[in-house]
């Protein structure tokens, strides 16, 4: 397939369809929903981060007026060994359950033990703390090495890691992957650099706590609102952890504020339809921001040694890499992205990649923004700018001698069509900010990322009424924008006016299948239907007006909103019209399981200038580059450009967890894990390179993801430029620095 | 009566318009304005005034609503962000959001639109880093914050104008 070149509303910015709603509160977010006779739930969490539960008295709890219903852990069936969905992103039932609710053991801080559901909020709070639970407290661990090393507490006396199946140990995973023969490789290296980086386990920080509020019937059909990222994975993981049969759910979206992956599972859903199905009454469940800290899958913190040889000439010869990641205290299957994409910017045809994963007392990890790929791309790049520097290489340049290009094939064995790196590391050679001056005692870096992008599954339906308005339908919930793209894309195909087009994201029974919004899919996948459909209607009303002239429809041409034939022009308007004369209504579904997902790639500079006294970064000047394929709205894909800078920019310089000995979170909430606010941050500029992508009908690749992961080496390598001294732990927040400072005063003293 | 249940009656000005509600004497004003009165437009993101998300005028003072307790504005004005537009014609900033692509899953936006609104009113002609100050209290985790400085900044340049025509 050949991607579209020409467009005639693709690539405009019109305000998005639902921004009215928005911008005057009246759009409905997950608390914003309550339903007729509601009451609500309360979630009761184990005070221990590790711990067998050995018995929960809910009597006193159940004997309080107002109390309808309580649940533990037995009112969910137990796991067992099944899977749910598949490839990347099949998750385990034991793995999900026990992150809505435990079952008989305890593996983190927080972890929710029972429920109760009352009529008020506030009764529901006191009937939980009277429910009485007994526990045996158990050694816990929470530092990743200490949960690898001998005598270690062992989260899951039950589980094996591959190939090593003689103790349990809290090795989750072990994955490796290689090719060509590294070893021998390295032996025709000019230059050999080798380091060990590692980032914190931190929080996607959606402002929006998870809410939710369930309705089950007398019959048994079960009526869900929440925030999610995709509610037919929703209604699956529902049925799956509670038992019903999916059939039976119907999940109707809210709007979302802000996922960025962590809202693509369940946590309180489970719970509100458990508690609805015993109270007969809709229970509502909105959780704190505290819980939303502890409770909710972060991103896993890791540790990855990179060790890269290079000829004198510039040309990377071998790699070897190993990223050991925390999954928390369930499997999040974290290790897999390490080990198979670490190298994918890169030509290298020998190279040997490892992805461990590691049991710790804390949350179970969960996706967040290209997951993965953020902490072992800091090692990767900063080991890379490394490299260049000792052989007097310019580091754009040194990434030019080696970029993937069309026809190079990474270590998932996938060989990449037409792809823009080269592309977005020339716009960065050139650019202004690379070929402006440092001010005195600031510093610059320069990295670049890839991520994976995903195709999946996708729905549209377009409903065309009799005044020539078209209803475009999908199950995509509009997470940063993607109304406005859907609009733009049936616009362009049928040609008739963006006022007259009503995007909209509809619950589980009123659409086909839709994979989550994630992945950088949704404007890909889910544009594709909607492109798909939009055709499909085209013929059809070309078809339609061939019959009213009597012609064939392969003479009839559709354009500027109308088909025409020599003379002769139906205008969509009219042809909606008389739709009912004509065939009938006008409607057109188009479901698939998108082929056409690409790989997106970015190049990040940033400037930097850290205060020596202080310890304080000020990031002054940051430049993001990336390969849309093409910008359907371009205002939302700079937008994720810089959103993803901005998350970027917050790992590295502030934002971690923090445990206390004991395993409890102790900064839990924004004061202390402090994400960026507007004026920490600079304008973030960016430049939209397109290569279109091949495989795309308008030749789209996704936007989302692949921004935050250049942000923490280009970062890490400013703050170490600045400062003349490198660190090998991020965050790279004051006391971290102002420790590496005083480290090298002391050194230069000595 | 159950010390839960037990509700004080408060007046006072909503968005113009003269209201009573009941709110527990706990309640803090997020919660009441959500839940009594159905101004779902403001959010609570965190109930410790960290994110912005729930800000509001008290008496055209912006104040995070989840640290102000209900029955505090007795007598008192309160705007929050249904209150912005103007017989349906949308604040400057309103429409500059939309304009820029300012939001994008947009649940900060109801704080961001009440606290630029404040800012405007205090400083019709701020700086990019008095704009970014101001609204440093407004956490976005979305935009990078680019796109909403410079519709804020747009839509002062806007008001401006319109002042001096």
């Amino acid at each position: 397939m050949n991607a579209k070149q020409e467009f005639e509303v693709v690539g405009s910015r019109p305000v998005r369809p639902d921004g009215l709603d928005k911008v005057t509160g009246r759009a409905r977010y997950g608390a914003d929903l309550n339903m007729q006779d509601q009451i609500y739930g309360h979630i009761l969490r184990s005070p221990h981060a590790h711990a067998r539960i050995t018995q929960i008295d809910c009597s006193q709890a159940l004997a309080m007026p107002g109390v309808l219903a309580v649940m533990t852990g037995d009112d969910l069936p137990e796991p067992g060994g099944r899977v749910l969905g598949s490839g990347e992103g099949a998750i385990a039932l034991r793995d999900l359950t026990p992150m809505v609710m435990s079952q008989g053991k305890v593996l983190f801080h927080a972890q929710p033990v029972a429920a109760v559901a009352a009529t008020t909020p506030e009764l529901a709070a006191e009937a939980a703390a009277a429910i009485v639970v007994s526990y045996d407290v158990l050694p816990g661990v929470t530092d990743f090495h200490a949960a690898l090393a001998e005598g270690a507490p062992i989260l899951h006396e039950d589980r094996f890691p591959d190939r090593q199946p003689k103790e349990p140990t809290n090795l989750a995973a072990l994955i490796t992957a290689q090719v060509g023969e590294p070893d021998t490789a390295f032996e025709q290296a000019d230059v050999i650099v080798e380091r060990t980086y590692s980032v914190p386990m931190c929080h996607q920080g959606y402002i929006e706590p998870h809410a939710c509020v369930a309705r089950v019937d007398g019959a048994g059909r079960v009526d869900l609102w929440c925030c999610t990222q995709g509610h037919f994975t929703v209604r699956a993981y529902t049925a799956a952890v509670t038992g019903l049969d999916e059939g039976n759910i119907r999940v109707t979206p809210s709007e979302i504020g802000g996922g960025f992956i962590g809202k693509t599972t369940v946590y309180l859903e489970p719970i509100a339809v458990v508690l609805s199905g015993k109270a007969g009454r809709p229970v509502k469940l909105v959780m704190d921001r505290g819980d939303v800290f502890r409770a909710t899958g972060p991103a896993p913190g890791a540790e990855t040694r990179v060790k890269l040889g290079a000829t004198r000439d510039g040309r990377l010869v071998a790699a070897d890499v190993d990223c050991l990641m925390d999954t928390g205290a369930y499997n999040g299957n974290p290790a897999g992205i390490p080990a198979f994409l670490a190298t994918a910017c890169y030509k290298l045809s020998d190279a040997r990649s490892v992805g461990r994963s590691v049991y710790t007392n804390k949350p179970k990890i969960h996706a967040y923004r290209a997951p993965s790929m953020p902490q072992v791309t800091l090692a990767f790049e900063l080991v890379v700018n490394e490299l260049a520097a000792e052989l007097g290489i310019d580091p754009i340049e040194f990434r030019l001698i080696n970029a993937v290009e069309e026809g190079d094939t990474n270590m998932m064995g996938a060989r990449y069509r037409r792809i823009g790196l080269r592309e977005c590391l020339e716009a960065a050679r050139d650019s202004d900010h690379y070929n402006s001056p440092l001010a005195a005692g600031a510093g610059r870096g320069v990295a670049m990322g890839y991520w994976i992008n995903a195709g999946l599954q996708s729905s549209a339906t377009l409903n065309v009424s009799a005044d020539g308005h078209v209803a475009v339908l999908t199950g995509s919930p509009d997470i940063g924008g993607s109304r406005a793209s859907m609009g733009l894309m049936a616009g362009e195909v049928l040609g008739i006016p963006l006022e007259h087009i009503h995007p909209q994201v509809v619950a589980t029974d009123a659409i086909g299948h839709c994979d989550v919004t994630g992945g950088s899919r949704t404007t890909l996948a889910t544009g594709q239907a909607v492109i798909e459909a939009a055709n499909e209607l085209v013929a059809e009303l070309c078809r339609r007006a061939a019959a009213e002239w009597q012609v064939d429809a392969e003479a009839v041409v559709w354009s500027g909103g109308a088909a025409h034939h020599e003379q002769q022009t139906l205008t969509f308007e009219a042809l909606a019209k008389r739709a009912g004369s004509m065939g009938g209504p006008l409607t057109v579904s188009r479901s698939l399981t998108a082929t056409s997902a690409a790989p997106a790639f970015a190049v990040h500079i940033c400037d930097a200038e850290v205060d020596g006294e202080t310890g304080r970064t000020t990031i002054t000047r940051y430049t993001a580059i990336q390969d849309a394929g093409k910008a359907i709205h371009p205002d939302y894909v700079e937008g994720q450009m810089q959103g993803g800078a901005a998350q970027g920019i917050g790992w590295a310089l502030n934002e971690a967890y923090v445990y206390s000995d004991q395993g409890v979170l102790e900064n839990p909430g924004f004061l202390d894990y402090r994400i960026p606010v507007a004026s920490d941050l600079p304008n973030i500029a960016t430049q939209i390179i397109e290569v279109a992508n091949p495989l795309h009908p308008f030749g789209v690749r996704g936007v989302g993801e692949v921004p935050i992961v250049p942000p923490m080496p280009a970062v890490a390598q400013a703050v170490f430029d600045s400062m003349g001294v490198r660190v090998s732990h991020l965050p790279l927040n004051p006391p971290t620095l102002v420790a590496a400072r005083n480290e090298q005063d002391n050194q230069g003293m000595g | 009566m159950n010390r839960a249940l037990n509700k004080t009656a408060v007046q006072a000005t909503i968005n113009g318009e003269p209201r009573v509600f009941l709110c527990a004497p706990g309640q803090v004003l997020a919660e009441t304005l959500r839940d009594e009165l159905q101004l779902t437009g403001t959010k609570i993101g965190c109930n410790t005034g960290d994110c912005g998300a729930c800000s509001v005028l008290v008496n055209d003072r912006l104040v995070c609503s989840c640290l102000v307790l209900a029955v505090e504005v007795e007598g008192q004005s309160v705007q929050t962000v249904e209150g912005i537009a103007e017989g349906g014609v949308l604040h400057p900033v309103q429409q500059k959001l939309l304009e820029h692509g300012g939001l994008q899953c947009g649940v900060c936006t109801p704080g961001v639109v009440v606290a630029a609104k404040a800012l405007l009113q205090a400083n019709p002609d701020p700086t990019e880093e008095e704009a970014r100050y101001w609204l440093a209290g407004n956490l976005c985790r979305c935009t990078g914050y680019d796109k909403i400085i410079a519709a804020v900044l747009d839509a002062a340049r806007c008001m401006r104008e319109g002042a001096a025509s």
